[in-house]
């Protein structure tokens, strides 16, 4: 029997961590001397009462998606994928390499193109530690920190030394063609009176974030391969009992997991900046670890918090312009979040589950 | 090249490697009591801020040194908490005090110093000095004979350029640094407490069995993880650097867990690699030793990412096999 209903494990815990979070958070803008209640304020002000915070927002909330689902997908095979940054990363390099060098005549097609250079090139770049952890069993956590950071000097070298144009001074890539941008939501929403979204950097890499959120649910609760995966998350000596091959699943979940945060390229390089940048991922990798724990490993709850997290982002932003808060808050939020979300999980979950146990006891 | 070029290069690869080295040792205490902690990266930033910001008040590098230390204790105690107390996973727990380190840091130092995430540079007695030893030449034989110490030096004799500039002339945490080699050499595997803590990384539940407590064990070793990663954070800022800058500690958290890998998690092994990576990073400001060496250019984001890949290397076992302690990253459960 479950120690409490299903509702609270999936609901009540998270926002309760949540609230800790929030709540540690204020003592925190109290002791810079500011105030909580005004800095909340601007931050939905900036963030949700505009259609232009709305478009960053949500720009930032497609990153998070696909860095988040990227985090859940591996969680469920029981790996923790800490290189999502890395494989999102030279999934850049992928996206860079498709957008420059073919002639694409709409960006429907370009779109589709580069997806599969992000997902290809993240998923190699999660191959040589899922392979590493599978047949030679080094921590896949270790290896793909250290992927992050070998990734970095890749990318650096690649773009100072080849894709740079000559006489460029700054670290980055050439314009891509016009033919592969994307359409902004304000390209998309906008009529003839009223601008929306004006200036924002949401595009229709949203809706394959969406499409993503559905790819996943689909794969991890209607596949064969996604009752493995879970399945060998849940122990690995019974998946192999049942002959799930513990090679196979975690090579096949860290190539998906690392496909879909390189993914997360096509919003960033191809959507927004238009070119490779040095430091296109800001992060968006391990924020991917906040909005999976939140999400409780969930397609619709990586949804969630990875909009919330778009709020927090450019709600953040705002208050770096407006106050003497730096975006720094942004970094402090997220820490909490994870600490209370993953780390100090049994601390929420054990009075409720006592809590539960006792009224049970009480109504029997 | 010349001989004292290699000197030199030798002895910024020691300043260099000595933040390594204490944050190793620290990662080394927790991960042989069977506590991983990625977090050794955030601790250090921490202590790096809070012993740059008290130097500057008080003036005074050791004052600075204790407030470093405490700094990362908090974040050490945070880290127990999660993994000891309330059995969380130890790898989110890293990550979390990580980021937490890196905004904290940052929201402290605008909101005391107004200086976008710094701290003012610190002078005088908020840094730790050079230590002279006897019969070496420093800058105060340069002061006296009244000529520029390069000088001197390139005109003394190799063993002479040896002693002044390798072995002379550091902070005194760096022959702290060798101190705490030998220290925790000696209290892992000459000392009860060690061997227990040693017995505590690979079976819990037989040190639980003898009657000794996991929990104190585990705590004990976390909080000594606190105080060499706070000791590697107040070298950064008041020793290597005068001074906080936002985020300075780039990554060596890393490096030093890639070290305690590459050392297989024995104390003098990791002074070696440690050393070898702070070779790396001092090859890394000298691009054009290596060229005048080996006739050729090596770039210099290979340098940078040399002890990731090698730690990959030897983490895939192709060279050496390296295992880590049996109960790592499990929390140790009394009962069923």
């Amino acid at each position: 029997m479950d120690k409490m209903p299903k509702w609270a494990d999936i609901v009540l815990i998270p926002v309760i961590s949540l609230l800790l979070a929030a709540f540690f958070s204020s003592l925190v803008i109290l002791a810079i001397g500011e105030s909580p209640v005004e800095a909340f304020k601007l931050m939905v002000d900036g963030a949700l009462m505009r259609s232009a915070g709305w478009g960053y927002t949500l720009y930032y909330a497609t990153n998070f998606m696909f860095t988040g689902l990227a985090v859940a997908v591996a969680f469920h095979a029981r790996l923790f994928n800490i290189g999502g940054e890395g494989q999102a990363m030279i999934a850049g390099l992928g996206v860079a390499l498709v957008c420059l060098y073919i002639p694409w005549p709409h960006w429907s097609l370009a779109i589709l193109g580069a997806s599969v250079g992000a997902a290809l090139f993240g998923a190699l770049w999660a191959l040589i530690p899922a392979y590493l952890q599978a047949r030679r069993g080094s921590h896949i956590v270790i290896t793909t920190i250290m992927f992050n950071f070998i990734a970095a000097a890749l990318l650096n070298y690649v773009l100072v030394e080849l894709l740079r144009p000559v006489g460029a001074m700054d670290p980055a890539s050439a314009k891509f063609p016009a033919g592969t941008h994307l359409p902004t939501f304000q390209d998309m929403f906008s009529t003839e009176s009223s601008k929306m979204f004006r200036g924002a950097p949401a595009n229709v890499t949203f809706f394959l974030a969406l499409a993503a959120c559905v790819f996943v649910w689909l794969l991890i609760w209607r596949t064969r391969l996604g009752y493995e995966i879970r399945a060998f998350g849940q122990s690995e000596t019974a998946a192999k009992y049942a002959g799930i091959s513990p090679v196979r699943i975690t090579v096949i979940a860290m190539l998906i997991s690392g496909a879909l945060a390189g993914m997360m390229a096509v919003n960033t390089t191809m959507g927004e900046s238009e070119r490779l940048i040095l430091n296109a991922t800001e992060g968006a990798g391990f924020i991917g670890i906040a909005v999976a724990l939140m999400g409780r490993n969930h397609p619709l709850g990586v949804c969630v918090a990875a909009i919330l997290f778009g709020f927090l982002y450019q709600g953040g932003a705002e208050l770096a312009l407006w106050t003497n808060i730096p975006r720094e808050l942004i970094v402090v939020i997220q820490a909490l979040v994870i600490l209370f979300t993953g780390a100090l999980d049994n601390m929420v979950r054990e009075p409720i589950e006592k809590l539960f146990i006792a009224m049970r006891r009480r109504n029997a | 090249m010349e001989f004292l070029d290699i000197v030199q290069l030798l002895d910024t690869s020691i300043r260099l490697g000595t933040p390594l080295l204490f944050a190793c040792l620290a990662g080394l205490f927790s991960e042989r009591s069977g506590v991983v902690d990625i977090g050794l990266e955030g601790k250090m930033l921490i202590a790096a801020f809070f012993s740059a910001a008290a130097a500057f008040y008080t003036g005074n590098a050791w004052l600075g040194l204790l407030a470093g230390i405490a700094a990362s204790m908090v974040l050490a105690v945070i880290h127990g908490l999660a993994s000891i107390t309330f059995r969380g996973n130890q790898l989110i727990s890293g990550v979390a005090i990580n980021f937490l380190a890196a905004g904290m840091t940052v929201l402290v130092a605008q909101s005391w110093f107004k200086q976008g995430g710094r701290t003012p540079p610190l002078t005088g007695n908020g840094r730790f000095g050079n230590v002279e030893l006897p019969f070496a030449i420093g800058p105060t034989e340069a002061e006296a004979a009244g000529r520029p110490l390069s000088q001197m030096i390139g005109e003394a004799g190799p063993i002479q350029q040896l002693y002044s500039e390798l072995i002379s002339g550091h902070s005194i945490l760096v022959y702290l640094g060798v101190l705490a080699v030998v220290a925790t050499w000696w209290i892992l595997f000459r000392t009860r407490f060690g061997l227990r803590l040693r017995a505590v990384g690979e079976n819990p539940a037989a040190v639980d069995t003898a009657g000794v407590s996991v929990i104190q064990l585990r705590y004990a070793a976390v909080l000594i993880c606190g105080v060499l990663c706070g000791l590697a954070g107040a070298y950064m800022a008041t020793s290597l650097q005068a001074g906080f800058v936002k985020d300075m500690t780039a990554g060596r958290g890393f490096i030093a867990l890639a070290a305690l890998i590459f050392a297989k998690w024995r104390p003098v092994y990791a002074m070696w690699a440690c050393l070898l990576f702070g070779f790396f990073q001092a090859l890394e400001t000298r691009p054009d030793l290596i060229e005048a060496v080996i006739g050729m250019k090596v770039q210099i984001q290979l340098l940078g990412a040399l002890p990731y890949i090698l730690t990959v290397v030897i983490l895939a076992g192709f060279i050496g096999k390296a295992i880590p302690p049996k109960a790592s990253a499990e929390p140790y459960i009394k009962e069923r």
